[in-house]
């Protein structure tokens, strides 16, 4: 045998060796800097989070004097974005010290470790308790710990156009007490306004989450009682098989795409579907009905590159119905996002300051006003300022009373995932409602190990 | 550790005349540790922990602790009809733009170039290699504006008084290959070029006096004196298609309804939107497994000689 056969592997290791503890000591981050993570905006235009994270890095700087911010924004749109920050909070070589945690996946990340629990901070911080109990419970495991500090929420409803209801002949003052009325509404405008698009609902896998929680939970959850959740049963711990609130749910995005009273269906299937909506449909008045998230005006202030502050009289609001008009009448889909501690964070304790910064009232009260949130503080929502500070505030704060939090348990995003190709089989066709559903259930089973009951 | 034993490739080096002692030899190979060091950490590293993590359940997020699981991925990968799906498209796609597309357009028009005055294949080769420089996303929106509803190629339609459609939903795996084919075929121009001007000018003008034509001359003579850049070139070619994903990701994103989504974009769903690390990686090996398929049939095409 040559020597120098048995030497390289030799060398190779002992380098490999030294290169890996090298890297495995020590965390590399600066303890005097708080290193903050954001999901920044894919458009250019829109800068409301960074001019905010901007204003509180000033005054959390002059507050803590020698201590420092270093932003690091996340450009990419939802998905790619959880992506990128677990992938992140993996390692505490890239972990930051705060980041910005979708309620959508917190359950997910704190099962697999990579959140702090920040009940010893918040158990010292008096603000704490003006927080309202929901709110505080979208950031809580299943351990009952709470992982994260949430920055507001949100609820969803009907925008519509009044100047296209106008020509339609329909109301100023709609409000559909069933899912019939909201698809005639549509059938009218179709046939009296043929050139603009009746109603948009996402759908199908391009838009992700979006097409889950805008669309088809608001339709699920306003079947039945309108009570009980029809995604997930809490008293068993298992996932509810697709059944017939789940089918009428797909039938309603069926009959949307199929009567052609959505946008055409390679629009609705493009993954930039959301910023048209927001961007170019709702403001050219191409749009009469959008079932859509309370955040929609904070791409129409001033400064947000599509400025339209004539929106509010433009734009009506309704509550999306319940299936046949059932009691409570009108249903919301809550979520929101929260600010978070990984388990890897080189600077917690400093991380927490931050958020005390920015959670202040005067700064949380900001924040809801310029990123069109829904307050999660009682101080903030009871204040006239807040209140008048925009229009629409009013009314979706007032949804809070009957919306709905996701099932946002580790499986949930598999769960998500499959709702949307449920829903794209029946926008382009390709399934039959009953065929959609059952692929659903399969899906579902597949995702939670199956924990899946039939209901 | 010391040896004596002569090594005579050794030998031919310039200082042949010295007797090569043994101490010298890892002082020899000390240049190249560093080499073998990075591509162990780099290469092997990396291709080994993938190998593992496939037989795992590993989740990007949602799991306290992964564990082993066998062959559980690539069972529910045959038993997957999106995977199945995923594959046969990948083979559509594979055949259509790389052996079909690429290729063929790629030798035509090698072919075609070397008989053009200077000018002509100046601006042709030119026109192809831009095609082939620009960055695959920007590849990719310039076919997406092409294609799109209100897009050029409709526009033509139109003005020709032909039907249009939306043919990134009608059919999109059709647009995509389109795509790959419009990048990649400058690659194939480029080595069919190189191999067209190695035939010795005698032998085709031998040919020509023979009273061979243009069709008899490229069957009898160009293809079989080119066969082994034709077996390179498809190789490569097939390789770099199967792991296409910019282009198709930013098109189509495989949809609608799965209908141009190819393994790597399959692949990349189940890693990063569905959080299922185990399963992609094990998706990404089975890929592995189709290249290989794929260079080993045309390294066998490259044995058989004439």
């Amino acid at each position: 045998m040559r020597p120098t056969a048995a030497l390289t592997p030799l060398v190779a290791l002992a380098v490999a060796a030294t290169t890996l503890t090298a890297c495995g000591g020590g965390s590399g981050s600066d303890p005097d800097t708080v290193k903050v993570s954001f999901k920044q905006s894919t458009d250019n235009s829109v800068k409301v989070m960074d001019t905010y994270l901007a204003d509180i890095t000033k005054q959390f700087e002059k507050a803590h004097p020698g201590k420092k911010v270093e932003l690091v924004p996340i450009k990419a749109p939802d998905s790619e974005y959880y992506t990128k920050l677990q992938q992140m909070l993996r390692s505490p070589k890239t972990a930051p010290d705060l980041v910005y945690e979708d309620t959508f996946l917190i359950n997910s990340d704190i099962t697999s470790g990579y959140l702090k629990p920040l009940d010893p901070y918040l158990a010292k911080w008096p603000d704490w308790n003006r927080f309202i109990d929901t709110a505080k419970a979208a950031a809580q495991g299943e351990d009952g710990k709470t992982y994260g500090v949430p920055d507001g929420t949100d609820t969803r409803g009907l925008w519509f156009n009044k100047d296209i209801f106008e020509k339609a002949g329909l109301p100023a003052d709609w409000q559909p007490r069933t899912w019939n009325d909201v698809l005639t509404a549509a059938r009218t405008i179709k046939k009296k306004v043929p050139d603009v698009i009746p109603l948009n609902a996402y759908t199908g896998k391009p838009v992700g989450e979006a097409a889950t929680m805008q669309t088809f939970e608001m339709l699920l959850y306003g079947t039945g009682d309108g009570r009980t959740d029809p995604l997930y049963d809490k008293t068993s711990k298992k996932w509810i098989a697709g059944g017939k609130g789940f089918e009428d749910a797909l039938s309603f995005v069926e009959t949307v795409y199929k009567e052609k009273l959505g946008p055409d269906v390679s629009d609705a299937l493009d993954p930039n579907v959301m910023t048209r909506v927001r961007g170019e449909w709702l403001p050219q008045g191409k749009l009469a009905i959008a079932l859509d998230g309370s955040w929609l005006p904070q791409d129409w202030l001033p400064g947000s590159g599509h400025e339209w502050p004539e929106w509010s009289k433009t734009l009506g609001l309704a509550a999306m119905p319940t299936q046949n008009g059932q009691a409570p009448g009108k249903v919301s889909m809550s979520g929101g996002w929260t600010w978070s501690i990984p388990a890897k964070a080189g600077n917690p304790d400093l991380a927490f300051e931050f958020v005390k910064t920015m959670q202040t009232k005067a700064n949380a009260q900001k924040w809801y006003v310029a990123n069109s949130g829904i307050a999660v503080r009682e101080d903030v929502a009871e204040d006239p300022a807040y209140v008048d500070a925009q229009p629409g505030i009013k009314f979706f704060t007032d949804l809070v009373a009957t919306t709905h939090y996701r099932p946002a348990y580790p499986a949930y995003p598999k769960v998500s995932t499959a709702i949307q190709e449920a829903m794209e089989g029946v926008t382009t066709g390709d399934t039959s409602v009953a065929e959609a559903t059952s692929s659903y259930t399969d899906a579902l089973k597949d995702a939670t190990d199956n924990q899946v009951v039939e209901r | 550790m010391t040896t004596t034993a002569p090594r005579p490739r050794l030998t031919k080096t310039p200082d042949a005349e010295h007797p090569v002692h043994g101490p010298r030899l890892p002082v020899r190979i000390l240049p190249l540790t560093p080499a073998i060091v990075l591509l162990l950490l780099f290469l092997a590293g990396p291709i080994a922990y993938c190998v593992y993590i496939a037989f795992t359940d590993l989740q990007l997020t949602g799991q306290a602790q992964e564990s082993f699981v066998g062959f559980d991925n690539f069972t529910r990968a045959f038993g997957d009809e999106a995977f199945l799906n995923a594959v046969w498209l990948t083979l559509v796609f594979t055949v259509l733009s790389s052996l079909i597309g690429q290729n063929t357009l790629g030798l035509a028009l090698a072919a075609l170039i070397q008989r053009a005055s200077k000018p002509v294949r100046t601006l042709t080769g030119g026109i192809v290699v831009t095609a082939w420089v620009l960055p695959e996303v920007v590849a990719g929106f310039l076919l997406y504006a092409f294609f799109r509803r209100e897009g050029t190629l409709n526009a033509i339609l139109d003005w020709l008084h032909l039907p249009s459609q939306n043919w990134l939903f009608t059919l999109p795996i059709l647009a995509v290959s389109f795509a790959n084919v419009w990048r990649g075929t400058a690659f194939s121009m480029l080595v069919y070029s190189a191999a067209l001007n190695e035939i010795p000018k005698e032998i085709t003008e031998a040919a020509e006096v023979d009273g061979a034509g243009g069709r008899r001359r490229m069957w009898h003579i160009t293809l079989p004196m080119i066969r082994r850049s034709i077996a390179t070139n498809l190789m490569l070619n097939t390789l770099q298609t199967l792991s296409v994903f910019g282009l198709i990701w930013v098109m189509t994103r495989g949809g609608p309804g799965g209908r141009s989504q190819t393994l790597p974009l399959f692949m990349y769903e189940q890693a990063f939107q569905n959080s299922l690390i185990g399963y992609g990686t094990a998706v990404a090996l089975l890929l592995l497994l189709v290249g290989s398929l794929f260079s080993l049939l045309y390294l066998r095409l490259l044995r058989t000689e004439v």
